[in-house]
């Protein structure tokens, strides 16, 4: 939890209980803020809670074993297209979302292990190389499986799939509380969402000091010394891999749920990018930072959207930039900013791996 | 009589790809013995080391530890029988505290309550590495980065400590601080395999030695006879 005071910086070191709070406050209330401007924005936000675990699952494999994965994006697909498959009427299959998740998860975590295993002697740019092929042959397989047989319904994707339904309460739906209130269904994804970024922040952490989390640690910094030390690194490596695929994984279901529709562009190299560069942007190796990293990073472009756009109208009465050539070149600006500046990230990572409560105590004492 | 030897390696190859670097070499160390390995660049002596640990597969020949064959078993598992390296340019966890690295040391360990202790004692060995036990450790200097990799080694109780070049790119004093420390490793009994360009000072502290030549094993003897030895002396002691 201390992980989390810092993810406001300047109040998490002072007092990281109120950090806490306001952090809680802020998770639990920023739907209702988000509202005020539009519903649209409670839609971004849902967005940004998926891009949260996309973000918590390759910081595994990036930021704690070491292992550039420039494909990331295909274990999302790999958990999204495995959600559409089993519930829509594409192959008049309706699973149950609590059947289908776990599914998706575990063929994103196979998938995993389909990339690590002959990737196991790569290391830096030439694994990146690997991944980012990888990840590549993911989207176009499911570009092309439309002939001879149609399995991915080609660059058309897959329509109508079925809503998250809990216990059998289709959380699609707005919720009526009595007769004057209903609770948008933005809201309600929202929740879920959340819970599962909670879940996955609980787990990651309980990870990161656990035998595996140093395990990746000694690997990340040195694999010859890690293992001379003992450590099994190919099983570690396979497992940083499918763990990591694992949250690709979940998120892709849950965005598939969420959308409705899935189709091959939703899973391009510029996503893995994004997702990417939203670690590094936020902190690689640290939860918090790789947490507001993907918050800021998904909010970003929107904001352009909305500003950028009726701004150039005003100013120059037409559309001169498109928001989505802006958003490129504000997200290259902003790396090369934090490269020049934080080159560690908003929120750096510290050397432990072990008792994150230690870090606040001796960021405090610095 | 003889027991058997702790270690023994017998017309051992190792090979990159088609390229032969270690080219069929014998040798062997007793229990508690401190043996060193000298030769020049390329020789081969890190392969060999490597291949020991586990690190490397072998190409051929025997690798006998405690009498039996250990080419297939990886290097985690020769770990915990015992045998542990101190690879080369010192491979600590740069990002990691001392602490921490030291404690990696004992990642293969269940005994909580000796591994304490032996940081204990490692701490009592290596009194600089103890006043810096929270410093991140690639912030160290190079001598205490040594210091680290051999404490990191001790914590998981090796029989056998294969040391790669320890005086790598140490000025002479610190060299000499690390050679004290590995003869105390050595006074406890633990068996050392030493790989050295530093010769002369391989030879002065080790009770046998290896010269090694392009991949094979040339001359062998005790330290004070490789030390007299005039081939020895030509190639390796700049006389």
């Amino acid at each position: 939890m201390n992980e989390l005071a810092l993810a406001i910086p300047w109040l998490g070191k002072r007092n990281p209980a109120a950090a806490r709070w306001v952090v809680v406050a802020l998770a639990v209330g920023a739907p209702l803020i988000a509202m005020l401007f539009g519903k649209s924005w409670v839609r971004i936000l849902d967005f940004a809670m998926l891009y949260v675990m996309l973000a918590i699952g390759l910081n595994l494999v990036v930021g704690f074993a070491g292992l550039l994965d420039l494909g990331y994006i295909a274990f999302y697909a790999v958990g999204a297209y495995t959600f559409a498959f089993l519930a829509s009427p594409h192959f008049e299959l309706h699973l149950p979302f609590w059947l289908v998740l776990p599914l998706g998860a575990a063929f994103a975590a196979l998938a995993g292990i389909i990339l690590g295993l002959p990737t196991l002697r790569l290391r830096g740019d030439y694994l990146a190389i690997v991944t980012l092929g990888f990840g590549e042959i993911v989207r176009i397989f499911m570009n092309n499986l439309n002939h001879p047989i149609n399995i991915t319904n080609g660059p058309q994707g897959i329509n109508m799939i079925d809503p998250l339904v809990l216990f059998g309460w289709d959380i699609s739906k707005p919720l009526k509380v009595g007769d004057e209130i209903t609770i948008n269904s933005l809201f309600l994804y929202y929740y879920v969402f959340l819970a599962c970024v909670v879940l996955s922040v609980i787990l990651v952490q309980r990870l990161q000091v656990s035998r595996v989390g140093r395990a990746w640690a000694a690997i990340r910094d040195d694999e010859l010394a890690a293992k001379a030390i003992g450590i099994n690194t190919r099983n570690m490596k396979l497992l940083a891999f499918s763990l990591g695929a694992t949250f690709g994984g979940v998120a892709g279901g849950l965005f598939a749920a969420f959308q409705g529709f899935v189709s091959p562009e939703s899973f391009s190299l510029m996503e893995s990018i994004a997702v990417l560069t939203m670690i590094v942007f936020g902190g690689m190796g640290n939860l918090a930072g790789v947490i507001v990293g993907a918050l800021a990073l998904t909010a970003l472009p929107e904001v352009l959207r909305h500003v950028a756009v009726p701004l150039q109208q005003a100013v120059f009465g037409q559309v001169l930039l498109d928001p989505e050539v802006l958003r490129m070149l504000l997200l290259s600006l902003a790396m090369i900013f934090m490269m020049l500046l934080r080159p560690a990230g908003l929120i750096p990572a510290y050397s432990r791996y072990s008792r994150p409560e230690l870090v606040v105590g001796k960021e405090a004492g610095r | 009589m003889s027991a058997t030897p702790l270690l023994q390696l017998r017309d051992l190859r190792v090979a990159y790809g088609a390229i032969e670097a270690v080219k069929g070499i014998s040798l062997e160390l007793a229990h508690g013995e401190l043996v060193s390995l000298i030769g020049a660049n390329g020789a081969g002596k890190t392969t060999t080391l490597n291949a020991i640990a586990g690190t490397l597969g072998t190409a051929g020949g025997e690798l006998l530890y405690e009498g039996k064959g250990i080419e297939k078993l990886p290097a985690h598992l020769r770990l915990r029988r015992g045998l542990a390296l101190v690879p080369e340019g010192r491979g600590i966890f740069t990002r990691l505290t001392v602490e921490e690295n030291l404690r990696m040391g004992a990642y293969c360990r269940r005994d909580h309550d000796a591994v304490e202790a032996d940081l204990e004692r490692v701490f009592t060995m290596l009194p600089r590495v103890k006043e810096r036990l929270q410093q991140v450790a690639g912030t160290l200097s190079g001598g205490e980065q040594q210091m680290v990799a051999i404490g990191r080694a001790l914590l998981s109780r090796p029989r056998l400590l294969l040391l790669d070049e320890p005086s790598m790119g140490l000025a002479p004093l610190v060299v000499e601080k690390i050679f004290e420390v590995i003869r105390s490793v050595a006074a406890e009994g633990v068996t050392i395999l030493l790989v050295e360009q530093n010769a002369n000072l391989a030879l002065e502290f080790s009770q046998r030695a290896y010269v090694m030549e392009s991949g094979r094993i040339t001359l062998a003897g005790s330290g004070a006879e490789l030390l007299a030895d005039p081939k020895v002396r030509a190639a390796y002691l700049g006389e």
